[in-house]
Formats: structure tokens, sequence, C-alpha cells
């Protein structure tokens, strides 16, 4: 259960940006999330949904985009979606592939809107 | 809506620590060796066994972390080496900063090897470099032998996978040739290596391990 420290990497890394950028409010932060990175998607909402609870950031949106395991066939250059750890390549049978996605935990973009101070 | 792209880690600042640290370790030739397994598979056992027959010309320390108790550090200064316990309170991984803040006592010019006893787990310990030059997992025989396909992420970030307990095996439903054909289904370039610590099988072949990796790992920082 370290969703709950990678939200809490993700909150800070979206803190750090919003200083950097006086007048602008944080909307969305999405992220990308590798099939191997051993970390629960709906974890990581609960735990990013008790963290922002009632907080400045209460209204911030996590988008999870789930990257596949994906390999490079070293003899016939297909890069593959890897289903059920096999790993040998669908088009042509290579044993001898490499592994290029699926490992990602990376805050991929936020979405920042102009403050405008309410009228009320 | 004005969209920033980042295109950061989300563990940036772990792995920020965690890269020093294995610069750290490269320039005074410390190999770091970070054991991982579910608790009870015989992490603190094989460490006992390992320091207690490596060379003694080697330099050794240990890390060693739990959530609670200062047990494993206890069992484990036994054998003269500086061993220092971390409890997370809660936390189930070590982070690389837990490492920093406490390698600050120790000279790591003095170390030939570091071992790291990561809290057993089998998923978080997965996501947080410390700064290892290799990660190694440990599965007994008394767990399933689906565990590689169950715990994918561990499995194919270690370099070796040791199969520990076989002293077990003829009381134990494991099927020895299915664990092997499961981690290597997850990650076919790992090493597997079968160990008990009581009967003594495989240890002689794991303290090789470390020393021809010690090797290796000075070469490689003596290139730099």
């Amino acid at each position: 259960m370290h969703e709950i420290g990678i939200a809490e990497a993700i909150l800070e890394a979206v803190k750090t940006e919003t200083r950097q950028r006086p007048g602008w409010v944080p909307r969305k932060a999405a992220v990308r999330i590798g099939e191997l990175a051993a970390v629960n998607p709906d974890t990581l909402r609960f735990g990013f949904e008790a963290l922002t609870r009632e907080t400045e950031l209460e209204s911030l949106q996590l988008e999870i985009e789930v990257a596949p395991r994906r390999h490079l066939c070293s003899r016939c250059n297909l890069q593959y979606h890897v289903l059920e750890f096999d790993l040998r390549c669908p088009q042509c049978g290579q044993e001898s592939t490499r592994c290029v996605g699926g490992e990602e935990l990376e805050i991929a973009y936020l979405e920042m809107e102009a403050y405008e101070p309410s009228n009320a | 809506m004005n969209r920033v792209t980042l295109e950061k880690k989300i563990l940036s600042e772990n792995d920020r620590i965690a890269g020093d640290l294995r610069n750290r370790l490269a320039e005074s030739g410390t190999l770091c060796v970070n054991l991982i397994s579910s608790p009870g598979s015989g992490k603190t056992t094989l460490l006992e066994r390992t320091l207690d027959r490596l060379p003694r010309n080697y330099r050794v320390a240990v890390l060693t972390g739990d959530i609670q108790t200062e047990n494993d550090a206890n069992r484990l200064k036994r054998f003269g080496f500086p061993v220092k316990q971390i409890t997370t309170g809660g936390t189930c991984h070590l982070d690389a900063r837990m490492v920093e803040r406490n390698l600050t006592d120790w000279t790591l010019d003095h170390l030939d090897f570091l071992f790291i006893e990561n809290v057993g787990n089998l998923v978080c310990p997965a996501s947080y470099d410390l700064g290892e030059a290799a990660k190694v997992v440990l599965l007994s025989v008394s767990e399933g032998e689906d565990k590689p396909l169950k715990y994918p992420a561990i499995f194919f970030k270690s370099e070796l996978v040791i199969i520990t307990k076989t002293d077990l095996l003829p009381y134990v439903p494991f099927n020895l040739v299915a664990a092997e054909e499961n981690t290597r289904r997850v990650h076919p370039g790992s090493e597997i290596m079968r160990l008990s610590c009581i009967n003594d099988d495989g240890v002689e072949g794991w303290l090789d391990w470390l020393q021809k990796r010690k090797s290796a790992k000075v070469e490689l920082s003596y290139r730099t």
C-alpha cells in the first residue's frame, strides 16, 4: 500500500509547478502508470482523493493512463503489447525481444486554468 | 485551459537521491545489494550465512528494514559487522532517503559490500530505487510457485532470483521447475539459484555470485 506515497509525490509535483505559475490554478493532473510499476490505479485514486479532500486541491482531477507492457522484436522491429507473459513476437515468433514499455510511473501533463477571482 | 507538459517521473526525488547514492557507491567500489522477498522467505537467515561465510578480508555493512522491532539487527550484529535497523513505523518499503539518512555514520570507502534488507513485501519495494547495483529477490519453497506471475514487477526488476528453503522440498508441494519457468516467463534474462541455509546447498554459489559481481562492479567504476 505505497500508493499514498505515490499520491503524495504527485501532489508535491503539482504544487511545485503551481508555485512557478502565479495566477494559474491546476485543474487536472494526468499520470501514466505502467503495468509493471506495481501501482494499483484504484488504490492510487483512493489515496489521491483522501489527500486532497478539504484542501485547496480538492477539485483537482486525476487522470490515470495505464501503460501496457510493450516489447520490441529484435528481428522484425514490431512493437507489441505483451499479454499473459507471452513474450514471443506475434508476427515472426522471435523469442529475443526487449521490454520498451510498462515500467512508467510518470506525470504526463498538468491542465491549468487562469485564476479568476469570483464576483461574489 | 492551458496544458503544461511535465513528462516527469513521479518518484523523481527518490530517483535523484538513489542516483547520487549509486554514484557514491560506484566511486567507493562498494557493491550494494537490495534483498527483497515476502515476509518469512529467509532474507535475514541468508544474511546471517553471508556475514558468517564471506572471506574475512571483506568489509561489510547491513541496513535492515522492518516496520517495527530491532530483532533483525540484533540477529545480524553477532557477526561483528556494522548493522543498522531502519524501522519504518508503518511504511511497507524502504526508500532512497531512508537509506541515505542511515548511511551517514559510515564511510563508504571502507565498505566492500552494503546489504540492504528491504521490508518483507513483494509489491512496493519494486517501485523504489535505493541506488543498489542489483536487486535480488528471494522466493521460498513454502510459498507458491506462481509468485513470479502474481508479482511480476519485482521479478522483472531483479537480476537474481534465489529459491530458498530447498531443504523443505520433500515436505511441500512446490514445483521447482514450474517456479523457474514462471520466473523466466516474467524475466527471461534472470539468473536463478536454489539454496538452503539449513543444509548449506547453494550457499557457496551465492557467495561466489557476490564476489564475481563485486569484481565486475569494481572494473566498471575504474572505467568511469
